[in-house]
C-alpha cells in the first residue's frame, strides 16, 4: 500500500494537480509509451489495441480533491477561505492543511455566542502562525488554495487517509496498466482534473478520446457504520458495480457485463445505488454522440472528510475486475 | 463610444441593435466577421495559426421581459440578471420603440407597516407606461418584448455613470484591441451570457482556440463590512485578475502571464475575490478538448443595477494589459506544460 498512501498524501486539490500528476506519469512511465497532458491537466495513458477495429475504452480516476481556497487576509494574519468542491464545515474543524508552498495552517472558528453551532465557511479561518498581515501575506495570499494534510496510514486491513477520494481510484488504474498482460482493445487510463468541481476535466478529456465505452473508477459511499443512512454498501464486500447514482444510470448491458465478469473471476462485488453524488461517469456518458458508461466504486466510509476509510481487499478486487474488462472488453456478445 | 455603449440596449436575446453598432465600428479593423445562428459577432483579424487565441466579451445586459399585460394596463414582467431590490421606483424602456416607463408600486400611503418592512419582489412590481387600458397599453408594447433600466451616461474626470458596463466595458476593450495589435486573433461579441454563458459556448466551439481571454465587468468589492477583512476589488485600482470563481479555476500559465505582463510594464492589477460569479470563461474551457482560459475584468461598483460606475484608467489599463499579454502569449504558449 506504499504508493496508494504516497498517491493520498500528495497535495492536489481541484485545478492544482500538478504534483499528483507528475508522481503518477513517474509510475507509469513504464508500462506505457504514450502519456499526454492536456490543455485542462487530464494526463492521458493510451495503450493501443493489437488488433484491428478495436473500440476505445476509457478507464479513468480524478486526480483532485476538495479544498479551501483564500479569500481574504486580516489585521492580525488569519486567513478567510472559501471551499473548492463539496466541505462540510462540521467535518473540518481545526485540521491541519497544507499549501503547495508547504506552509501548514489549522482551521479555527469564531466562538461569539451567536456563531451558528455548525458553523459556515465565513465564521471559520486558518491560522497559520503568522502575527499579522505583513507576515501572513508574505507566506500566502490570495487565491492560493489549501488541502488537508493527514497522513496515511494502514489499520489492520485497511486504509486511512484523505483523499482516497480519489486516488485510491488513481492507485487501482496504475496497478491495473501494471499487470495487465492480455488486452484486445484501444485501451485509455486517464487521470482527470477538477472532478471535485463540476466533473471539468472528464468532459474534455473525454472529448478527445471520443471512447466507445468508458468506465469512471470513484469511491462511493456505504451505510455500515451506527445508524448510518441505509445504504447497501459495505467495505469489505467487494468492488461495487454502480447501478444509478444522482447524476447517472449505467448503461444497463455495461453493468451486466461487469457483474458477470465478477461472477466467472470469483471477484467480490456488490450493487451500488448512490442516492447523493456522482462520478465522472456521469459527464462522460453524454459526451459528443453518448458513450456506454458504468462506474466501478471503491466502498469508503467519512468521504470529505479528513480521514476517509477503506478496504484494501476491496481495491483488490476493483484492480482484478479492471483487469478482466481490460482482457475481456466490453462489446456485448 | 463607451456613451453609445452604455446607452443602447441589448438585453439577453435582444442584442441586435448593440451588434450593428459594434460591427460599423470595428469593420475596418478585421479581416473576416461572421454573425452566427445564435446571435455572436465573431470576427478575426490576421492570419491565425498557432496558437490560436479568442478574446470574448458579452455584449448583453441585465434586464427584464414583459410576460403579461393587466386591464389597466399595467405590464406584469420578469428579471434576467437583476435582484429585486434594485427595481422599485426605476426608470425603464421597452422594446423596439423604445417605450418609456417606470417600475411601479403600491403607494407609501397605502401601505401597510409590515409591508413596507420587506424587501419588494417582482410579483409585487408591475412597469406602467401611462396608459390606461390594455387595449391602449398593446398599441406600445407587447408580451415578449425586452426592456432595462433608462440610464444616460455620465461622466466626470476619469469616473464614468452608466448602465450595462457589465460587459459593455469589455465590448469597448476588444474594439480597442482589436485597433492596437498585430497579433492575429479571433474575438467573439458574445450573447446571452447574463442568461447561463449560452453565446460563448456556442462561439469557443466554432474558434476551437487553444488559449481564451473573456473580458468582462467585475462587482467591486467596495461596502462597509463588519469583520476585519479588507474589502477588494476597488475601482481605479487597476484590471482585476481572476484565480478561479463559480464556473472555472483559471489556467496557473495564464494567471501567472498576465500578472508577470502588469509587473513587467508597471499596469497596476488586482486580484478578483475567489469562487464568486462565473464569467464566458467557464463556458469557453469546457469546450472541445479544452481550452487554457482565465478571466480579466474591469471593476464597477453596483452593477446588475440602473447605475454602474467605473474607472476609465482601469479600462485603458485592461487595454494595455491585454495587447501586452497577447504579445507574451503568443511567444510563451508553445512551452506550457
Amino acid at each position: 500500500m506504499e504508493l496508494a498512501k504516497r498517491l493520498c498524501d500528495t497535495y492536489g486539490p481541484a485545478g492544482r494537480e500538478g504534483a499528483v500528476r507528475a508522481l503518477i506519469k513517474a509510475e507509469i512511465k513504464d508500462y506505457c509509451a504514450d502519456i499526454a497532458v492536456d490543455r485542462l491537466g487530464n494526463l492521458i495513458a493510451h495503450i493501443p489495441a493489437k488488433r484491428k477495429n478495436a473500440e476505445k475504452i476509457m478507464l479513468c480516476a480524478h486526480m483532485d480533491e476538495i479544498g479551501l481556497i483564500v479569500t481574504h487576509v486580516d489585521k492580525k494574519g488569519f486567513l478567510r477561505f472559501t471551499n473548492i468542491g463539496g466541505i462540510f464545515t462540521e467535518r473540518i474543524l481545526y485540521e491541519r492543511v497544507i499549501f503547495e508552498s508547504g506552509v501548514i495552517g489549522v482551521i479555527g472558528v469564531e466562538t461569539k455566542p451567536e456563531t451558528p453551532k455548525q458553523p459556515r465557511m465565513d465564521n471559520m479561518f486558518i491560522d497559520i502562525g503568522a502575527k499579522n498581515r505583513d507576515e501572513a501575506e508574505a507566506m500566502v495570499r490570495i487565491g492560493d488554495i489549501a488541502a488537508f494534510s493527514q497522513s496515511a496510514m494502514v489499520l489492520k486491513k485497511r486504509l486511512l487517509a484523505k483523499a482516497l477520494d480519489d486516488r485510491i481510484g488513481c492507485y487501482c488504474l496504475i496497478e491495473t496498466m501494471r499487470k495487465v498482460k492480455s488486452h484486445n482493445d484501444d485501451l485509455y487510463f486517464v487521470f482527470t482534473v477538477q472532478e471535485e468541481v463540476g466533473l471539468r476535466g472528464a468532459r474534455t478529456g473525454a472529448y478527445a478520446i471520443a471512447p466507445t465505452y468508458a468506465l469512471a473508477i470513484d469511491v462511493t459511499d456505504t451505510g455500515d457504520t451506527p445508524e448510518s443512512s441505509k445504504m447497501a454498501v459495505s467495505i469489505g464486500n467487494g468492488v461495487a458495480i454502480k447501478v444509478k447514482d444522482s447524476g447517472f444510470i449505467s448503461n444497463p448491458v455495461v453493468k451486466e457485463k461487469l457483474v458477470r465478469y465478477a461472477q466467472e473471476a470469483n471477484i467480490p462485488y456488490q450493487l451500488e445505488i448512490l442516492e447523493h453524488g456522482t462520478t465522472d461517469a456521469a459527464m462522460i456518458q453524454v459526451v459528443k454522440q453518448g458513450v456506454l458508461s458504468g462506474v466501478l466504486s471503491i466502498p469508503t466510509r467519512y468521504i470529505h472528510s479528513t480521514n476517509e476509510l477503506c478496504d484494501i481487499s476491496d481495491i483488490d478486487a476493483t484492480v482484478q475486475l479492471l483487469l478482466q474488462v481490460c482482457k475481456k472488453g466490453l462489446s456485448p456478445s | 463610444m463607451l456613451r453609445e455603449l452604455s446607452e443602447y440596449i441589448g438585453v439577453s436575446g435582444g442584442e441586435q441593435s448593440i451588434r450593428e453598432f459594434i460591427k460599423e465600428q470595428i469593420k475596418n479593423d478585421v479581416d473576416e466577421m461572421i454573425e452566427d445562428a445564435y446571435g455572436n459577432l465573431i470576427v478575426r483579424k490576421g492570419n491565425v495559426t498557432s496558437p490560436r487565441i479568442l478574446l470574448t466579451a458579452h455584449m448583453d445586459e441585465v434586464g427584464f421581459i414583459i410576460v403579461g399585460i393587466e386591464k389597466s394596463g399595467l405590464l406584469r414582467f420578469a428579471t434576467i440578471g437583476i435582484a429585486p431590490q434594485v427595481l422599485y421606483a426605476k426608470r425603464v424602456v421597452i422594446g423596439k420603440k423604445a417605450v418609456p416607463g417606470v417600475i411601479g408600486h403600491k403607494p407609501v400611503h397605502q401601505t401597510k407597516n409590515e409591508e413596507t418592512e420587506k424587501l419588494s419582489e417582482t410579483k409585487d412590481l408591475f412597469i406602467d407606461i401611462g396608459v390606461s387600458s390594455k387595449e391602449e397599453a398593446k398599441k406600445h408594447v407587447d408580451i415578449g418584448e425586452l426592456g432595462t433600466f433608462f440610464t444616460e451616461f455620465r461622466e466626470i474626470g476619469d469616473i464614468i455613470f452608466g448602465k450595462a458596463f457589465d460587459d459593455r466595458i469589455g465590448c469597448y476593450m476588444l474594439m480597442q484591441v482589436l485597433k492596437k495589435t498585430d497579433v492575429p486573433l479571433h474575438c467573439a461579441f458574445t450573447v446571452q451570457e447574463e442568461a447561463g454563458l449560452r453565446g460563448a459556448r456556442i462561439a469557443a466551439y466554432r474558434v476551437n482556440p487553444h488559449v481564451a481571454i473573456a473580458v468582462d465587468a467585475t462587482a467591486s468589492g467596495e461596502w462597509p463590512e463588519e469583520k476585519d477583512v479588507p474589502l477588494y476589488p476597488e475601482i481605479g485600482k487597476g484590471p482585476v485578475i481572476t484565480i478561479a470563481d463559480r464556473s472555472l479555476i483559471c489556467d496557473k500559465e495564464l494567471v501567472a502571464l498576465l500578472e508577470k505582463t502588469a509587473q513587467k510594464h508597471a499596469i497596476p492589477y488586482q486580484f478578483k475575490k475567489p469562487m464568486i460569479g462565473g464569467t464566458d470563461a467557464g463556458a469557453i474551457h469546457l469546450t472541445r478538448q479544452g481550452v487554457r482560459a482565465v478571466a480579466m475584468q474591469t471593476p464597477a461598483r453596483y452593477i446588475h443595477s440602473p447605475l454602474a460606475i467605473a474607472n476609465k484608467k482601469d479600462i485603458k489599463a485592461g487595454i494595455k494589459l491585454l495587447t501586452h499579454s497577447l504579445e507574451n502569449i503568443v511567444q510563451e504558449e508553445a512551452q506550457w506544460s
